[in-house]
């Protein structure tokens, strides 16, 4: 498969101390990416940079290069970036309006007014995040309104209507119930068809579930990425052997 | 012993419990000495003719207690203030609130607290020596003394506390909303109008009220430069009374019905005010639901 | 890159921002200015030592100022026990829940009311019974500041650890004695700046104090002053620039006003910023 985010040489810092040094990763196309590894390792840093969501931290400094789709992503204008490289975050963070304006709120942004064309859009990604059937009869209700996760599949609803080619999710079942998490990685299995998924994650099963490929971290660094299948049964580095079996961590 | 410590831990208790009670005395002697006073005068004038009345000629020969003049006047002035002073205030906050850099949030906060720092009659005395003659010579008109010197001194005056308040009411959005917004492609500028201006809102709903209270009860500025003929307020460059100034401008030299009536003048007054906090209270409700 | 209309959107918003809040700045630096520069040159040792007399054609503001400092002493006297009182109060005492929130909406009731209603009932209550004084006026700007008091020591005494009071009630002391040893020291930092914002508060009221006060001018000791009747700075200003036209003196009178009000600010902020640290 081709590679859709290629990362060269990736170093960040955080002032005075790194955070992610000398990365090197391929993600293909339409897969589930998984990133893995102790807290603090870096691999949320990692994935805040495919959208430049660090830009807005003071004092960070990034050497190296990341590629979407062959351009580079820090040469690119941020915000057409982003509508092309989606985010759900840890904790579902619904705007405090109506369902129907929170999936609406991307369209609106990038400059579609048509009532018609918003209705449609809304519709597909409520039905693409399966939980159309459940909200269709109170779009106009407050989002706040809605259970844990709910909300989150409503926040991955929101990142679809812009259309996104990518989607990364920040550990996006913390927050939520087992019956939740469950729901939310069956989506995630199912979108790969059309998106392309990294998803941070501190639960080896889910990673080990949802996964084709995983990506161990630690101390700012790329220890091994690999088949999610080979990172878990036969990992080269005796760092992410003792990771995968629970030995730290 | 015993029984001695709890007499004085009772005595006490009744001591502070009576402090706390003082301001609730403070609002009713208040509230009574204002519908006691104010009562009699609407009684012998009648409360139509009072409220509605056009005229207001308390000296005259022939009397006329008429204070729509000054009803419409405070309502206007207000109103303008907020036209003028909100949209400053709010993007001011918004600005200090997300986008300014440490240092400018700081100087701005101490030039905002000066601002709500000067009393009232200096801005009524640079009111009079800028802004009246400035009017006059701008619109070419007469006098300057108008109702738009006093709606521009107003505006001035409540800037302080819609700024401050809308700050706060911004500052607490949770980041979350905003950096879901960004992580969409918004600008952080769409980010902060389209959804932390909305999160706020109840903040700054009230940030309003508040402002519509200080205008609507401020006096003293506004005497100096509103030029205080009792006129309906028909243009806005026209000398006005308003509510306040109507109590201020006669009651060092009235008696009678005349000094009754600015006491009716009082409860009407205060009556609007007792409107505004209960819709204050609804608005910091809602602020504190979320 | 983004589409044009979202950039005349960003570029808009982003010009009036800049615009508003660069007007609110100078506007006071303005305000700050143009009164010292005008006021400052009038401003003479004579002006501030002397009383107006009519004979040598003279105005001097001694009595103004005088009286300023007797009724911010004497509103500050009676209202801090009273505030800090109906603080502990509401935080020690108070069981009632539905007690606490009357008192804490009649603050808030209070803190709305304008100063003019304040000066009117003043004068019915306070002037009516005992003459037009300073007195009369102190009173006034008792209920006018009470809120002020409370609120802020209010806050403080939140902030006091309930670890302390349970240690002190550990060791056998009353609730009395808790109070006086372990709370009210602890709510300093919240009384000082409700008195710095009480005396700001009191610097700059004119309406509440035209008709209880009253507009004399005559140097007074300090009971001699609260019994009789007597402009504050403000009132005077207001007196010498509308009455009188005596523009000079109001000048003056402003920007002294204007220096106070800043040193109130400054002390303000030091204050906050000290308990603060302590704080953390």
């Amino acid at each position: 498969m081709k590679p859709i985010i290629t990362a060269k040489d990736l170093c960040l810092w955080y002032g005075q101390s790194q955070a992610l040094k000398n990365i090197d990763i391929d993600i293909p196309e339409c897969s589930i990416t998984a990133l893995i590894g102790p807290s603090g390792c870096g691999k949320s840093t990692f994935l805040k940079t495919l959208n430049r969501m660090n830009d807005l931290i003071p004092g960070v400094k990034i050497t190296g290069t990341v590629k979407y789709n062959g351009t580079d992503i820090f040469a690119q204008d941020v915000n057409l970036l982003r509508k092309e490289v989606g985010m759900v975050f840890q904790k579902p963070n619904p705007f405090p309006m109506s369902i129907y304006d929170n999936v609406a709120y991307g369209p609106r942004t990038h400059g579609i007014r048509s009532k018609a064309r918003l209705d449609e859009i809304v519709e597909q990604s409520l039905k693409d995040t399966a939980i159309w059937d459940e909200v269709k009869d109170r779009l106009k209700k407050n989002a706040l309104g809605l259970s844990g996760g709910q909300q989150q599949r409503l926040c991955i609803a929101r990142a679809l209507a812009v259309q996104p080619q990518v989607l990364l999710m920040d550990e996006p079942t913390s927050a939520l119930d087992p019956i939740s998490t469950l729901k939310i990685e069956e989506l995630a299995s199912k979108l790969k068809e059309k998106y392309t998924i990294v998803i941070v994650t501190h639960n080896m099963q889910q990673a080990l579930r949802i996964s084709d490929r995983t990506a161990f971290f630690l101390l700012g660094e790329l220890v091994e990425y690999g088949d999610t299948d080979q990172i878990f049964s036969n990992p080269a580095d005796q760092r992410t052997n003792d990771y995968v079996t629970g030995r730290f961590g | 012993m015993k029984k001695s410590s709890n007499l004085f831990e009772n005595l006490v208790h009744g001591v502070f419990l009576i402090l706390g009670l003082v301001t609730i005395a403070c609002v009713l002697i208040i509230s009574l000495y204002l519908i006691v006073s104010g009562i009699p005068a609407i009684l012998e004038i009648g409360l139509v003719d009072f409220l509605f009345g056009t005229q207001w000629a308390s000296t005259a020969a022939e009397p006329k207690y008429g204070i729509l003049p000054f009803i419409l006047t405070s309502i206007y002035g207000t109103f303008g203030a907020i036209v003028l002073g909100v949209p400053i205030g709010v993007l001011t906050a918004i600005y200090l609130s997300k986008l300014a850099s440490e240092s400018v949030k700081n100087i701005m906060g101490q030039m905002v607290s000066i601002l709500a720092g000067i009393p009232s009659v200096v801005y009524g005395l640079v009111g009079m020596m800028v802004l009246v003659p400035g009017l006059r010579k701008l619109f070419n008109i007469p006098d300057g003394a108008s109702l738009m010197a006093a709606i521009v001194v107003l505006a001035v005056m409540i800037l302080p506390s819609i700024i401050k308040m809308s700050v706060t009411a911004l500052d607490a959005v949770p980041g979350d909303y905003e950096d879901a917004s960004l992580a969409l492609g918004a600008t952080p500028e769409e980010t902060y109008f389209r959804v932390s201006l909305p999160a706020a809102k109840s903040g700054i709903a009230a940030s309003v009220v508040l402002g519509v209270g200080r205008a609507i009860g401020e006096a003293m500025a506004v005497m100096m430069v509103a030029g205080n003929a009792p006129n309906m307020p028909d243009s806005l460059f026209q000398s006005v009374r308003f509510l306040t100034t109507a109590i201020a401008s006669e009651m060092s030299y009235s008696s009678g019905l005349q000094r009754q009536a600015l006491f009716s003048i009082a409860l009407v007054l205060f009556l609007f005010i007792m409107l505004i906090n209960a819709l204050l209270n609804f608005f910091l409700k809602g602020e504190k639901k979320g | 890159m983004i589409s044009n209309r979202r950039k005349l959107f960003l570029w808009t918003v982003r010009g009036l921002m800049s615009l508003a809040t660069s007007l609110t700045g100078l506007l006071t630096l303005f305000l700050v200015g143009y009164v010292l520069i005008r006021g400052i040159p009038n401003v003479s040792w004579e002006l501030l030592s002397t009383s107006p007399s009519y004979l040598s054609d003279r105005i001097g503001i001694l009595p103004d100022i005088l009286n300023t400092i007797y009724i911010i002493i004497a509103t500050l006297v009676i209202v801090l026990p009273l505030g800090v009182g109906a603080a502990v109060y509401l935080t020690e005492y108070a069981s009632n829940k539905r007690i606490v929130g009357i008192i804490e909406y009649a603050a808030e009731a209070l803190s709305g009311i304008p100063s003019i209603i304040y000066g009117l009932v003043g004068m019915l209550i306070f002037s009516n019974n005992m003459g037009t004084c300073l007195m009369a006026g102190a009173l006034t700007l008792v209920i006018m500041n009470l809120p002020v008091i409370m609120r802020n020591t209010q806050e403080s005494l939140k902030t006091v650890p309930q670890a302390y009071r349970e240690g002190a009630f550990g060791l056998g002391a009353g609730k009395w004695r808790v109070i006086r040893t372990v709370v009210l020291p602890g709510c300093v930092d919240g009384v000082v700046t409700g008195c710095i914002l009480s005396v700001g508060r009191i610097l700059g009221e004119s309406a509440a104090l035209l008709f209880t006060a009253g507009f004399a001018h005559v140097a007074n000791g300090f009971i001699e002053g609260l019994s009789s009747a007597g402009a504050t700075l403000t009132v005077a200003l207001y007196v010498y620039a509308k009455e009188q036209g005596e523009f000079e003196v109001a000048f003056a009178i402003a920007a002294i006003l204007m220096i106070l009000s800043l040193l109130i600010n400054l002390s303000a902020t030091m204050v906050t910023k000290k308990f603060q640290r302590r704080n953390q």
